[in-house]
């Protein structure tokens, strides 16, 4: 009983009563909150030096094996990277872009809300009250941030290891005109930029998954085992008339963007199809966690 | 329930009133109804009423259907039926408006590992689009602080005993002053000095006015804490009231030791007392309604009959019941986990 007391004898300061509004920096502050913890878990920061390595073992392995020409095999641009460093940077995009980088988006989108449920931190981020929709918004622009980061190391990683080992220049582009390397390098920058958003109709599906099931590993796996399937597909040539509507159909287009003039319609193509995805998932995904029984 | 007005208002303490009609319901739930997908139904027609300004026990074994009712309060499930309303707004249509005037710790403490007891914390703090970043560090360190945690902020929750996430748990529902402080079994993990604390705790927050929905399987710790207490018991309300009116539904026992046992049964039956018990010098029996609703009126009376007929009394008394005792009365079943 002593602590009852002494407890009712410290002068109590009356709790607020009504409703709180909320404000601007409030709102945002779960945007600021999902961004930091995307990029301070130790997978996505794994996954970040997987994806800066690559880069360094093609140039590496270029660099090693220069001279003995095996007529023209291998990914993209690699046989122009003796010549330009720069050329590293397409090549490894183009290496990363089918596999490696999406697989990495892959497991960060398909984790975001799987991975809160199942470690039971979603349910105290519903309590805050988080909001459906504005987690869902934040979780969304977290894996979009992630694509970008993701895209900006392979080609940084790739940019520093060609400087590093073969020579940079002017730079001759595929339709043969040669460009100043200032030029080259904006091109590379909206390459870059063309590559994180071709990644973002599979954020979207991946957050769609991630809303389906409570463990994270099973989110993880499926987003991952979609993007393989998807591939696979995209490469069976009875299917042409689906293909068009596949999401990585038009990845590799952007080596359009290395022609004297630019050749957009693919590209676009592209974008749109991302946009199409980006809308069609990301509203399943809110449909499907808005109206969700969170039970663990 | 049928209203014991002398002994609800020693144990109503604090500002809830007596009466518990004038205060307008923090908690109020009709019909609340909830069948999972496999059929199994959790809560059934469940009619709870929780006081403003009370400190409310919600009682149960595990199984019977507290933390599901907790998660429709919450507005983290749907209700299958029936309707809920938390602060005066229904849910889950009013999650937005009202939780962020509430506190919750559901089922147990949830982390990320990989984050430090603070960043948990300014984690669970920016999710409320109501709470002020500016104040955000400030309200964290004494949140900390008010659960004991101050000296271990700084270290990964990984590493946290089951104690510690715990108070973590509590420390992120208070990181703002609430109105209504939900606690699924708060005294989970902890040690004997650590759910002392805990309970002081909770006192000191009723004492600012907060209402406290504590739901525990653990009887004694509802009867030292709470003022109010519902029972449920596979997924249904048994009772509801105050705790000082759910011990007296246990009917106290009156209690006379006398070598004279044989004519102390006489006389008490005479006088109505039920279910007499004699255990060598010692005779007990069922403390008759009317002595529950006014103690003054008749024991002294059956204490003078004894005395007139002879018996020599060394003492008299009645035994109080305890809320083990109610719950058990109530539902005629030992405090285990339902089936």
């Amino acid at each position: 009983m002593s602590q009852a007391e002494a407890a009712t004898a410290a002068v109590p300061a009356p709790v607020p009563r009504g409703p709180r509004p909320r404000t601007v920096p409030g709102v945002l502050a779960l945007f600021r909150s999902e961004l930091s913890i995307t990029f301070r878990r130790l997978r996505t920061l794994a996954l970040l030096a997987i994806l800066a390595a690559l880069p360094v073992l093609i140039g590496v392995v270029v660099k090693v094996e220069t001279g003995g020409s095996g007529g023209g095999g291998g990914p993209a641009f690699i046989a122009q990277v003796t010549q330009n460093g720069l050329f590293l940077v397409f090549t490894s995009l183009a290496v990363t872009l089918p596999v490696f980088l999406p697989m990495a988006v892959g497991v960060v989108a398909g984790d975001a809300v799987a991975g809160e449920a199942a470690s039971g931190t979603l349910r105290y981020l519903l309590v805050a009250p988080a909001g459906r929709t504005r987690l869902l918004a934040a979780k969304f622009c977290a894996a979009l941030a992630f694509c970008a980061a993701a895209t900006l190391t392979v080609a940084l990683a790739a940019l520093a290891t060609g400087a590093a080992l073969f020579p940079l220049g002017r730079v001759t582009l595929l339709s043969g005109e040669s460009v100043p390397f200032g030029e080259a390098l904006l091109r590379a920058l909206l390459i870059a930029g063309v590559v994180a958003l071709s990644l973002a109709g599979l954020a979207a599906l991946g957050l769609f998954v991630s809303t389906l099931t409570g463990s994270g590993i099973a989110a993880m796996a499926t987003t991952v085992g979609l993007v393989i399937t998807v591939q696979i597909l995209d490469g069976i040539p009875q299917l042409h008339a689906v293909q068009p509507w596949l999401f990585p159909h038009y990845w590799l287009s952007f080596a359009d963007l290395l022609r004297q003039p630019m050749y957009l319609d693919d590209v676009l193509r592209n974008l749109g199809l991302q946009g199409l995805y980006t809308a069609v998932f990301g509203a399943a995904a809110w449909a499907r966690f808005t109206a969700r029984d969170i039970a663990a | 329930m049928a209203a014991a007005p002398g002994t609800a208002a020693s144990a109503a303490g604090g500002a809830a009133s007596p009466a518990g009609a004038a205060v307008p319901a923090v908690i109020r739930t009709s019909g609340l109804t909830k069948r999972f997908r496999g059929g199994q139904l959790a809560v059934d027609g469940l009619d709870l009423t929780v006081p403003g300004g009370s400190v409310f026990g919600f009682l149960g074994p595990n199984g019977s259907g507290k933390t599901t009712t907790i998660r429709m309060l919450m507005g983290l499930i749907a209700p299958t039926s029936g309707a809920a309303s938390v602060l005066g707004s229904p849910m889950p249509q009013s999650v937005s408006a009202v939780l962020p005037r509430v506190g919750a710790l559901i089922e147990g403490p949830a982390l990320y590992g990989f984050l430090s007891g603070r960043d948990n914390l300014v984690r669970f703090d920016a999710a409320d689009p109501t709470a002020d970043p500016r104040t955000r560090s400030r309200r964290v360190a004494e949140a900390l602080d008010r659960v004991g945690l101050a000296a271990a902020a700084g270290k990964k929750a990984r590493a946290y005993s089951l104690g510690m996430k715990q108070r973590l748990g509590l420390a992120s529902a208070l990181l703002r002053p609430r109105e209504l402080l939900v606690l699924d079994e708060p005294t989970n993990g902890l040690d004997p000095q650590g759910m002392r604390e805990i309970r002081a705790l909770v006192r000191e927050v009723a004492a600012e006015g907060t209402t406290v929905f504590l739901s525990s399987h653990l009887l004694d710790e509802i009867e030292q804490v709470c003022t109010h207490a519902a029972v449920m018991s596979r997924g249904r309300l048994v009772v509801q009231g105050t705790v000082a009116e759910l011990a007296a539904g246990a009917r106290g026992r009156l209690v006379v030791r006398t070598p004279d046992a044989a004519e102390a049964v006489r006389v008490l039956a005479a006088h109505g007392v039920a279910d007499l018990r004699t255990t060598g010098d010692r005779v007990d029996g069922e403390t008759p309604a009317e002595a529950a609703a006014d103690p003054d009126a008749l024991l002294p009376k059956l204490c003078a009959a004894l005395v007139e007929a002879g018996v020599r009394v060394r003492s008299f008394g009645t035994e109080r019941g305890s809320l083990e005792d109610a719950f058990v009365a109530l539902t005629g079943e030992g405090f285990d986990v339902a089936g």
